[in-house]
């Protein structure tokens, strides 16, 4: 008796992250999608203005900001994390692991709003200085959210590296090739699946990110020019104008997060089926 | 490192000489692997050399004013969502793994479906559940700013860390535990609540301290559902800050840069803590993180 009890108990339990997913996405689409209907699905996504006291709602600039933002953290961020994962599976002495592998999991403690703060009082200055801006723009908000998805490609990567079987290593040394030729032409391409799936994380984590980027992007909602000029994701646009915004305005912001929801989504399932696909 | 291929320092330096592409490979590799160092490094000293400084006994007193923006009632605010965030999470996430581990058989449909949405609830940025968590709590149920509809909200958010840390460290509980508990006559849910789950537990505690970490450095999800009221919210349904919530207030009223560094060593010393406690609790029971 009581064990079948308990064994629904469980079995409840494990609905509930079911139930929680099915409930954020009714609770967004059911509140996004209409506010994107009725200002108008192209005018909403491919809109250039967005002036919310004109009733003037295109999220156009803000999609192209988060895609821009993005694409510079994984520039910076994925060549620098793939590297740093080699020497963490093939190159460092077991001593300096003891301290580089806490170092990097402490890298993805650190809150968002700390490395926002780090961003606006040490990187901004520095690019005013070399760039004579106001350094708030695309390429800072690219390297503070290259340095964020950093902990996140280092550790996809590092475990796929360290899945391919050591055959792989020997056999190319064996054949005459030196360490580095063998860590990085035999090695490295066999774990090519497994480190697209850490890349892809980190492009989740990137395009969601809002207190860091908030802080150091200039937050402008126009189509940035150069790299230099200010932008404004669709995560900063929710957070600077959710806490005033009323009626189609603050629908139009819920049209944001679904449109950002969606993003997501996308992210996250090409990664559950590159992962299945690993496996 | 590997048995094979050893060589001492002479003859790699002048293997690198015949090899130029292999010098330039160690050396992109080793370079990269500096970087990320500095940056950390960098990123906690710049943190902790301008604050410590900041960090003048008033921050600590009792009340907030506007004159003294103590961060006391965004510290004690951080502990009750904690603790609730992890009252709800934790029996719920700790159930669901013992029901994925310890009763689901082999190719259960269920089971893929609890593993992609999981998945799916790891991967939602924050500031997506903090939307949910506003237009479910406070549109949905009416609810004004509430740190229970905050909690509830990162409840959910830390669901799939809990969870996975629980299944990992069930899964790693030898079956000869559980086969001996059989052979006693004990029934399944004794064998699970009586001898499983005790053995399980430094893992959950591991899981446990890494979603603390994700609750004290939690931003945007808190913005809506729990508001930014400054004092120490009185019950569960008034609106209270959190620390990190507390320093995003003060870095958007741009007033309180000094304070703003008091308080982000605050969190950075909260968060290097957790980490080493995590660390070093995995490490004696040698569950991965």
């Amino acid at each position: 008796m009581k064990e079948g009890v308990m064994k629904i108990v469980f079995l409840l339990a494990a609905c509930m992250s079911i139930l929680a997913v099915a409930l954020i996405c009714i609770f967004l689409f059911a509140n996004g999608v209409p506010a994107i209907h009725k200002i108008g699905v192209t005018e909403f996504l491919l809109g250039q203005t967005w002036k919310p006291s004109n009733n003037i709602f295109g999220i156009f600039p803000m999609i192209i900001g988060s895609i821009y933002v993005t694409a510079g953290a994984v520039i910076i961020g994925v060549p620098m994390g793939i590297l740093c994962a080699i020497f963490l599976a093939r190159f460092c002495p077991e001593k300096l692991y003891k301290i580089v592998k806490p170092a990097v999991s402490l890298l993805a403690g650190i809150p968002s709003i700390v490395y926002g703060f780090f961003g606006l009082v040490v990187i901004v200055p520095i690019m005013q200085d070399l760039t004579g801006t106001n350094g708030k723009g695309v390429l800072t908000a690219s390297i503070l959210l290259g340095i964020m998805i950093l902990p996140t490609v280092i550790g996809v990567s590092e475990s796929a590296l360290r899945a391919v079987p050591n055959s792989y290593y020997e056999g190319s040394l064996a054949l005459g090739a030196t360490h580095e030729r063998s860590v990085f032409f035999a090695v490295l391409p066999a774990a090519k699946q497994g480190i697209l799936a850490g890349v892809i994380l980190g492009v989740g984590r990137a395009i969601g990110e809002t207190m860091a980027v908030i802080m150091v992007a200039g937050n402008n909602a126009v189509v940035p020019n150069s790299i230099f000029s200010g932008v404004r994701t669709l995560t900063a646009n929710i957070v600077m104008e959710m806490g005033y915004a009323t009626d189609l305005h603050r629908e139009a912001l819920l049209g944001t997060g679904v449109v950002l929801f969606v993003f997501i989504l996308i992210i996250n399932l090409s990664f559950s089926a590159l992962k299945r696909r690993n496996h | 490192m590997e048995a094979i291929n050893k060589e001492s320092t002479l003859q790699r330096l002048k293997n690198y000489r015949k090899h130029p592409l292999s010098a330039i490979l160690f050396l992109l590799v080793v370079v990269s692997a500096v970087i990320t160092l500095t940056v950390l490094i960098a990123l906690i000293a710049y943190i902790l050399i301008k604050g410590i400084p900041n960090l003048s006994p008033e921050l600590f007193e009792w009340e907030y004013t506007t004159e003294n923006v103590s961060m006391m009632p965004a510290i004690i605010n951080t502990l009750i969502i904690t603790g609730l965030s992890l009252l709800f999470a934790l029996p719920v996430g700790i159930c669901s793994a013992i029901y994925l581990v310890e009763y689901a058989k082999r190719g259960n449909k269920l089971v893929s479906i609890v593993r992609i949405t999981t998945e799916t609830l790891s991967g939602i940025p924050s500031i997506v559940y903090g939307l949910f968590g506003y237009l479910f709590f406070n549109i949905f149920l009416g609810w004004s700013y509430t740190i229970l509809g905050g909690a509830l909200t990162l409840a959910i958010m830390i669901l799939p860390l809990i969870m996975r840390t629980t299944e990992e460290a069930l899964i790693a509980v030898p079956d000869l535990y559980r086969e001996g508990s059989f052979g006693l006559g004990a029934g399944k849910l004794r064998t699970v609540f009586r001898i499983v789950l005790p053995s399980a537990v430094p893992g959950i505690l591991a899981g446990v301290i890494l979603a603390v970490g994700r609750i004290v450095g939690e931003t945007a999800a808190l913005l809506y559902p729990a508001g930014t009221a400054t004092t120490v919210a009185d019950g569960l349904m008034s609106s209270g800050r959190t620390l990190a919530v507390h320093m995003y207030a003060l870095l958007n009223e741009g007033l309180y840069m000094d304070q703003a560094y008091a308080t982000a060593v605050v969190l950075l010393v909260v968060v290097i803590g957790i980490n080493a406690l995590s660390g070093l609790i995995a490490k004696k029971v040698g569950v991965k993180e």
